[in-house]
C-alpha cells in the first residue's frame, strides 16, 4: 500500500504474515466453488431474493408468540428432558465400557478395533435417523427417541472416552501394574483420576446435546416436544411455533447452566 | 567375565536367579545377551554401565514390565520370566520399583499414592471407595514419616518437588513390604545433592527393612558410595562383578569404553 | 505422633455435600423421569426381535438403486454441507468478533452476541429446515440455509474463544503504533487465531456432513428425501443401500478431516 518506510502500518504488513500466493488461490477456489455448487444447487439470487420477502411476512406471523397452550407445551418439553436425562444415564454408563475397550494403549488390536467399529457405526448416524429405526422397531413415543439418544451417547462420548484414555500418561500406569494389582485397581488408581475431570465435561456435554436432540426425534414420531413443533409447522400456527422455540431456547439455556454447575462440583 | 562376589549369605528366600536371560525388541537384535546373574538377599547391588546397554531393560525385565524373550527369573521359588495372570500379579506384589521418573498418580494425593502399594491385596470394590485396612493407613503414615514427608500426606502428588516426589515413590514400594525392591535410575532426574539424599534414603530403609536392593544408576561415585556391590554392564552383558573397592578406572574404561571422561 | 493427623479421609465434608447434592439430584432425576414417561416395557422386550426382523428385511441392500438415485442425492447432500460451512465463514465471523469481550468492549454488544450463539445452538438443524423451508420453499437452498444457521452457534463460540486466547502482546504493538482497528484485526489477531479458525471450520464441516442427510426429511433436499421415500414404501432394501451410502461418506469425510487437520496443527 505505501513504500514510506516510517508508515508503521506498511511496516506490518511486511513483516508480518500477510496473504500469501496460497491463501489467495485458497479463497478464489473457494469463491469458485460456491458459484459452481450454488448453480448446481438452483440457488438463485432470485430465489433467495423471494425467500427474505417470504421471510418478513412469515416473521410478522410469528410474533407475538402464543402462550396460550402453555400446558401442553410444558407437557412435551417435560417428556423431552426426560428422554434426554434416561437416555444420557444409560448412554453414558454404556459409553464407558466401550471406550475402555477402544483404547488402543490399554487393549489389545483384536478388542480396540470392534469397539471402535461399533463407536463409528453409532456415531456416524444422525440421531434422528437412528429414531426412525427404532420407530419402526419399538413403535411411536418415548421409547423411539431414548433409545436412539443412547446410540448416540455411546457414539460420541464412547469416542471421547476412548481418546482421552488414550492420552493417559502410561508411566503413571505402569507404576501402578508394577504394585501387583489388578486389572480394575489399576484402572481405578492411574487411569481414572488422569481422565475423570474430562469424563465429567465430556458427560455434561453428552447430557447437553441429547438434550437438544430430544426437542427433536419428535419431528419423526419419537417423543417429546418435536412433535408439537412439527405439527404446528404443518398447520402453519406460526406463532406457537415461535413459543416452542423460545420455550427450546430457554430450555437449553438453563441445561447449559446446570451443567457448568454439575463441572465444578465434580473438579 | 568375572566371577560372582561372594557377600555374606543373606536371606537365601530372597535372593534372585537370572540364567540366560535374553531380550529382543527388534528380532535378531538382542538387548540383554544371555544374562546370568545371582543377587544374595542383601545388600545393594547397583548396575552401571553406558546408556543403552540394556541396564533398565534388566531391572524392568525383573518384574516383567518388559517381557523378556527368553531366559530364566527365579524368585522365591517361582520362574517369574514363565508366570503369566493372578500368579504375576502376586509376584509383583513381593517386588517394590522405585522409577526415574517417580511415576506417581499425578492427580491423586500422597498418602493415595503409598495406598497404591497395598492395591495388589485390595479388591475393587474397596480400592474405588478408598476402604483401606486401618493398618495400611497406618503404616503409609509410618513410612510417611520416615522419608520426612509427614506433613504432606494430604498435597496432590503434582504439587510436590522431585526429591520429595522420589520419596513418596521410595514409600510407595516399600508400602508392598517387598522381598526385592528395584530402582529404575531413581537419581537420574534430581540434582547432586538430591540424589544422594535419596540414595541414602534407599538404602537406610531398604537397610532397615533387611529388603535387598538393586539399583540401576549412572553416577559411579554414588554406586560406589551406597552399592555393596558392582554390576559392570556393556553391550548387553555383565563385564564387572565385585565390591566397589575393586572397580578401578580400568574396570571403568572396559565398561563405559575410552578413558577421556574418567578426568573430569 | 497426633492422632487426628493421621486419619484419612478423600474430601472435606463440604465437597462430600456438595457431591451427595449432585448423586442424589442425578439419582431422582432418572427415577423421576423412569416413572413419570411413558413408554409401555413390553415394546422394549420386543425391540431386539423387531429390529432382527428390520435388518433381516433390509438384507441384502439394493445395490442398483445406488447409481440411479442415491449417488446423485448424495452429491447434493455433500454441496448442502459444504456450502453451507462456506456461508457460516461470513455469518460466524462477525458474531464471533461481536462475542469476544477483548474485541469488543461493549457489554450490551457481547451479550446480544451471545444470545445469537446460544438460539443458533438451540434449535436443531431440522428445526431451522422446517423454518427455511417455510420461507424458501422445498429443495436444497433451505437445508444449506439451515446448515448456515445451526453453524453459527458452534464457530462462532469456539470463534470466540480462540479470540479471546489471543495473545495480547502483538496487538498491544500494533496499537501502539497508531493502526486502525481493521489492520489491527488481520493482522493481529488474524494471524494467531486462524489455524484455530480453519480448524473449527473443518470439525464443523464434518458435523454438516452428518447433518445434511437428513434434511430430506423434512424436505430440504439431499439424500433424506430418498431415504424418506424408501421408508414411506417400505422398501427397506434400498433404506439400506442408502444408509450405507451415508455410513460411507461420513466416515470417509472423518478421516479426511482428521487428515487435513493434522496437516494444519
Amino acid at each position: 500500500m505505501t513504500d514510506i518506510p516510517a508508515n508503521p502500518s506498511g511496516k506490518a504488513s511486511r513483516s508480518l504474515p500477510g496473504m500469501g500466493w496460497g491463501a489467495k488461490i485458497g479463497w478464489i477456489v473457494l469463491l469458485a466453488y460456491t458459484v459452481y455448487a450454488a448453480s448446481l444447487l438452483e440457488i438463485t439470487w432470485t430465489r433467495f431474493a423471494a425467500g427474505l420477502g417470504h421471510g418478513a411476512r412469515f416473521l410478522g406471523r410469528m410474533f407475538p408468540p402464543d402462550f396460550a397452550r402453555w400446558q401442553l407445551l410444558l407437557q412435551d418439553l417435560a417428556e423431552s428432558v426426560e428422554i434426554a436425562i434416561l437416555a444420557s444415564a444409560v448412554g453414558i454408563v454404556l459409553a464407558l465400557p466401550f471406550g475402555l475397550l477402544a483404547a488402543r494403549n490399554l487393549m489389545p488390536d483384536w478388542v480396540s478395533w470392534p469397539a471402535r467399529l461399533a463407536i463409528a457405526v453409532c456415531r456416524s448416524f444422525h440421531p434422528v435417523i437412528v429414531a426412525i429405526l427404532f420407530v419402526k422397531a419399538v413403535g411411536f413415543g418415548a421409547l423411539a427417541g431414548i433409545l436412539a439418544l443412547i446410540v448416540a451417547s455411546i457414539g460420541f462420548a464412547g469416542k471421547l472416552f476412548a481418546e482421552a484414555i488414550e492420552e493417559v500418561s502410561l508411566k503413571q500406569v505402569e507404576a501402578v501394574r508394577a504394585t501387583g494389582a489388578s486389572f480394575f485397581n489399576v484402572i481405578t488408581f492411574s487411569v481414572l483420576p488422569q481422565v475423570l475431570a474430562r469424563f465429567i465435561g465430556f458427560s455434561t456435554y453428552q447430557l447437553d446435546s441429547n438434550l437438544r436432540n430430544s426437542t427433536m426425534v419428535g419431528i419423526v414420531g419419537a417423543g417429546g416436544i418435536g412433535g408439537t413443533l412439527f405439527a404446528a409447522f404443518q398447520r402453519f400456527d406460526y406463532d406457537f411455533v415461535c413459543a416452542i422455540l423460545i420455550a427450546i431456547i430457554v430450555l437449553i439455556m438453563l441445561s447449559e447452566a446446570v451443567s457448568a454447575r454439575l463441572r465444578a462440583t465434580f473438579q | 567375565m568375572t566371577p560372582n562376589a561372594r557377600l555374606g549369605s543373606g536371606d537365601p528366600s530372597r535372593s534372585l536367579v537370572i540364567r540366560r536371560l535374553r531380550k529382543e525388541y527388534v528380532k535378531g537384535h538382542p538387548v540383554l545377551r544371555d544374562v546370568d546373574l545371582t543377587i544374595e538377599g542383601r545388600g545393594i547391588t547397583a548396575i552401571i554401565g553406558p546408556s543403552g546397554t540394556g541396564k533398565s531393560t534388566l531391572i524392568r525385565c525383573i518384574n516383567r514390565l518388559v517381557e523378556p524373550t527368553a531366559g530364566e527369573i527365579l524368585f522365591m521359588g517361582q520362574d517369574i520370566a514363565r508366570l503369566r495372570g493372578r500368579a504375576l500379579r502376586m509376584a509383583r506384589r513381593r517386588i517394590g520399583m522405585v522409577f526415574q521418573e517417580y511415576n506417581l498418580v499425578e492427580r491423586l494425593s500422597v498418602i493415595e499414592n503409598l495406598l497404591c502399594g497395598r492395591l495388589g491385596y485390595v479388591n475393587p470394590v474397596a480400592a474405588w471407595l478408598r476402604k483401606f485396612p486401618a493398618a495400611d493407613i497406618a503404616q503409609a503414615f509410618d513410612l510417611l514419616d520416615a522419608v520426612g514427608l509427614g506433613a504432606f500426606a494430604h498435597q496432590r502428588a503434582d504439587a510436590l518437588s522431585g526429591g520429595q516426589r522420589q520419596r513418596v515413590g521410595i514409600a510407595r514400594a516399600l508400602m508392598q513390604n517387598p522381598d526385592l525392591l528395584l530402582a529404575d535410575e531413581p537419581t537420574s532426574s534430581l540434582d547432586p545433592r538430591t540424589s544422594v539424599e535419596i540414595m541414602e534414603l534407599i538404602a537406610a530403609l531398604a537397610g532397615r527393612m533387611g529388603i535387598p536392593v538393586i539399583v540401576n544408576i549412572h553416577q559411579v561415585d554414588i554406586a560406589r558410595r551406597f552399592a555393596t556391590r558392582i554390576v559392570g554392564m556393556a553391550g548387553g552383558g555383565v563385564v564387572f562383578d565385585g565390591p566397589p573397592q575393586t572397580l578401578g578406572d580400568d574396570r571403568l574404561k572396559s565398561i563405559y569404553g575410552g578413558e577421556g571422561w574418567l578426568a573430569t | 505422633m497426633n492422632g487426628d493427623q493421621r486419619a484419612w479421609e478423600r474430601f472435606t465434608p463440604r465437597q462430600r455435600m456438595a457431591r451427595f447434592v449432585a448423586y442424589f439430584g442425578m439419582v431422582a432425576a432418572v427415577a423421576v423421569s423412569l416413572r413419570t414417561i411413558e413408554f409401555i416395557p413390553e415394546f422394549l422386550y420386543d425391540a431386539p426381535t423387531q429390529m432382527a426382523d428390520l435388518f433381516r428385511r433390509m438384507w441384502p441392500p439394493d445395490a442398483k438403486f445406488y447409481p440411479t438415485t442415491v449417488h446423485g442425492a448424495l452429491v447434493e447432500t455433500l454441496h448442502i454441507a459444504t456450502l453451507g460451512t462456506v456461508m457460516t465463514v461470513f455469518l460466524a465471523l462477525p458474531v464471533g468478533l461481536l462475542a469476544a469481550t477483548n474485541i469488543t468492549r461493549s457489554r450490551t454488544l457481547n451479550l446480544f452476541a451471545h444470545f445469537i450463539l446460544v438460539s443458533s445452538r438451540s434449535v436443531n438443524t431440522l428445526v431451522w429446515a422446517l423454518l427455511f423451508v417455510a420461507v424458501f420453499g422445498p429443495g436444497a437452498l433451505a437445508g444449506t440455509v439451515a446448515i448456515a444457521f445451526r453453524s453459527i452457534g458452534f464457530v462462532g463460540k469456539l470463534f470466540a474463544e480462540a479470540l479471546e486466547e489471543a495473545a495480547p502482546g502483538p496487538i498491544e504493538a500494533l496499537m501502539a503504533t497508531g493502526a486502525p482497528p481493521a489492520s489491527v484485526f488481520t493482522k493481529g489477531y488474524w494471524p494467531q487465531v486462524q489455524p484455530a479458525f480453519w480448524s473449527i471450520m473443518l470439525f464443523r464441516w464434518d458435523i454438516n456432513v452428518r447433518e445434511s442427510a437428513v434434511l430430506g426429511l423434512v424436505g430440504a433436499g439431499g439424500v433424506g428425501m430418498v431415504l424418506d421415500d424408501a421408508m414411506n414404501l417400505f422398501r427397506w432394501q434400498q433404506v439400506a443401500t442408502v444408509l450405507l451410502a451415508i455410513f460411507a461418506v461420513v466416515v470417509a469425510a472423518e478421516i479426511a478431516v482428521n487428515h487435513i487437520r493434522k496437516k494444519i496443527i
